[in-house]
């Protein structure tokens, strides 16, 4: 009954899920609400070792979000 | 509670220590290639011995020692907590060096599996699984026990590189021993092939680009001091690069007795994975505007930036050489070395010359090497020296394929191979001459090292609070 299922459907529907996943993280990451975790996230290089950023350059918000 | 930089400082200085070595070996090679005589006829200094001995030190003992130091830097840094089991990050240091010494006596000494970037007989694979268990089990429960809530992009990096190189080592080292010093593949003929370049391309792709990548997207905001160009880029990048490399491999066998299918399947995938490696690469260099003055002053930046530069250019220059019109001609020629080199010295010896510049001071409390002249120095002797190197590997292999590929009217070779390399040989001096100058420059690295990391005692610093932001903690 599930003769439908050969191996060429099997390999398209890879193909589509696959896609589909990209499209998903891609819109994850540009979503609204990620916006400020990774704009607090970006800022981990920069911290000195306790943990605080340095002012000294104080570069505006130049990431681009 | 204070971050374990022991181990780190350990990891920096053998990865300069191993880099001259390896670096050496190379241009011993090259001098060999230019005059054969100087093998003085002794069977362990050949270039079939010295070769592999060449490439597992570079990549292994050099690249390996910065990947693992510069992780157990970044990952405490940015979990704000102690690396995780002090003991057995100390047991990844010994146990890494021993692999090496290992690699060091057991590559001249002719004991190889014959397979390329996996030379290592099997009781130096398994110490090498142990090892990089343990190296696992550091990194992966200094992740758990963080006290940031995010876990940075660069660990999202490190962390693959660890996994993919275990699958990888484990999966094309599966032998059947014979006796202690040899073994025999379990795969037989094409997929044996197929298996060797799964695991060499996913090398080119884990070891020598995603760790890298890591460094890249720690070491490049720290020194340009701005966060990274785009944060979500990062993440995109990270998905689609490993999903892409893993089925790039076939290209490294066009035009085998490998299936057709396979070939041009690993041609396409090579192709696509242009799109990933320059929105790393632009990700990178994008990083830096608004920073752009400081490349005046600071050499460290300097060395980023053209190893990011080399990065795209060898990431243009991978796919294009994965079709196959183009591979007809390029393959079996120096055009691939010297394709290798532009990554192998313009952006993975670059990008951790770079980074260790960045962290060498700030092990010790400091913002920049003893002395700044000197990094200026290497990063100018470094650059000449690539731009050598890879400029006569390129006229050199484009030479040779068409040499190899020109016919008399007859239907007879127009060149006999000895022609092509009669032909070859004042670019190998070139290529000498290179390599030396980018071995001097790392002897200019191992005094600054000296001096900066030798001017006292390290201090221990205080791990930073933790950083909970968010409902995402």
């Amino acid at each position: 009954m599930l003769d439908f299922l050969d191996s060429n459907l099997i390999r398209g529907a890879v193909l589509i899920l696959m896609i589909l996943a990209f499209l998903t993280i891609w819109a994850w990451a540009w979503s609204r609400n990620r916006k400020e975790a990774f704009k607090e996230a970006s800022m981990l290089p920069l911290e000195e070792d306790d943990g605080q950023v340095p002012q000294n350059d104080s570069e505006k918000e130049r990431t681009k979000e | 509670m204070t971050y374990n930089d022991k181990v780190v400082r350990q990891f920096v200085v053998m990865t300069v220590i191993w880099g001259i070595v390896g670096m050496l070996v190379g241009v011993i090679i090259a001098a060999q290639l230019w005059l054969p005589v100087l093998n003085f006829d002794i069977p362990w200094l050949t270039y079939s011995r010295l070769r592999p001995l060449h490439t597992n030190a570079v990549i292994f003992a050099f690249g390996g020692s910065a990947l693992i130091g510069t992780s157990f830097y970044v990952v405490q840094r940015t979990c704000h907590v102690r690396l995780f089991a002090g003991g057995l990050a100390s047991f990844v240091f010994w146990g890494w060096q021993l692999v090496i010494l290992a690699a060091a006596i057991s590559l001249p000494l002719g004991w190889t599996q014959g397979k390329e970037y996996a030379e290592l007989e099997w009781p130096i694979d398994i110490l090498i699984t142990v090892v990089w268990v343990a190296y696992a089990v550091v990194f992966f429960g200094t992740i758990i026990k963080r006290r940031v809530s995010h876990i940075y992009v660069a660990n999202w990096f490190y962390a693959a590189f660890i996994i993919t190189i275990a699958l990888l080592h484990i999966v094309n080292n599966l032998s059947l021993p014979v006796t202690m010093t040899k073994s025999y593949e379990i795969y037989t003929g094409s997929v044996d092939a197929m298996v060797q370049w799964w695991y060499g391309h996913n090398a080119v792709g884990f070891f020598l680009t995603a760790g890298f990548l890591a460094m890249m997207y720690y070491f490049v905001p720290k020194q340009a001091e701005g966060p990274v160009y785009s944060y979500r880029l990062s993440i995109v990048h990270f998905w689609a690069l490993i999903a892409i490399y893993m089925w790039a491999g076939p290209h490294h066998l066009h035009y085998t007795a490998l299936p057709d299918w396979v070939q041009s399947l690993g041609m396409v995938f090579s192709l696509i994975l242009l799109a990933p490696s320059w929105g790393g690469m632009i990700n990178g260099v994008m990083t830096l505007s608004g920073h752009w003055h400081k490349l005046r002053t600071d050499p460290v930046l300097k060395f980023m930036i053209v190893a990011l530069s080399f990065y795209g250019m060898s990431t243009f220059e991978g796919p294009m050489m994965s079709i196959k019109t183009v591979n007809a001609l390029s393959h079996y020629t120096d055009w691939t070395i010297g394709h290798v080199h532009s990554g192998a010295l313009g952006w993975v010896a670059m990008m951790t010359i770079g980074s260790l510049y960045s962290l060498m001071p700030r092990l010790m409390g400091n913002k920049v090497m003893y002395s700044v002249k000197a990094v200026d120095a290497h990063f100018w002797i470094a650059t000449i020296g690539i731009v050598l190197y890879i400029a006569s590997m390129w006229i050199a292999g484009v030479m040779q394929g068409l040499m190899w590929r020109a016919f008399n009217d007859d239907g007879t070779l127009t060149y006999t191979f000895i022609e092509t390399i009669a032909a070859t040989k004042p670019y190998y001096a070139i290529r000498l001459l290179g390599g030396l100058l980018f071995l001097a420059g790392m002897f200019i690295m191992a005094w600054n090292t000296l001096k900066t990391l030798g001017a006292g005692k390290a201090p221990e610093f205080k791990a930073a609070e933790p950083a909970i932001w968010g409902e995402h903690a």
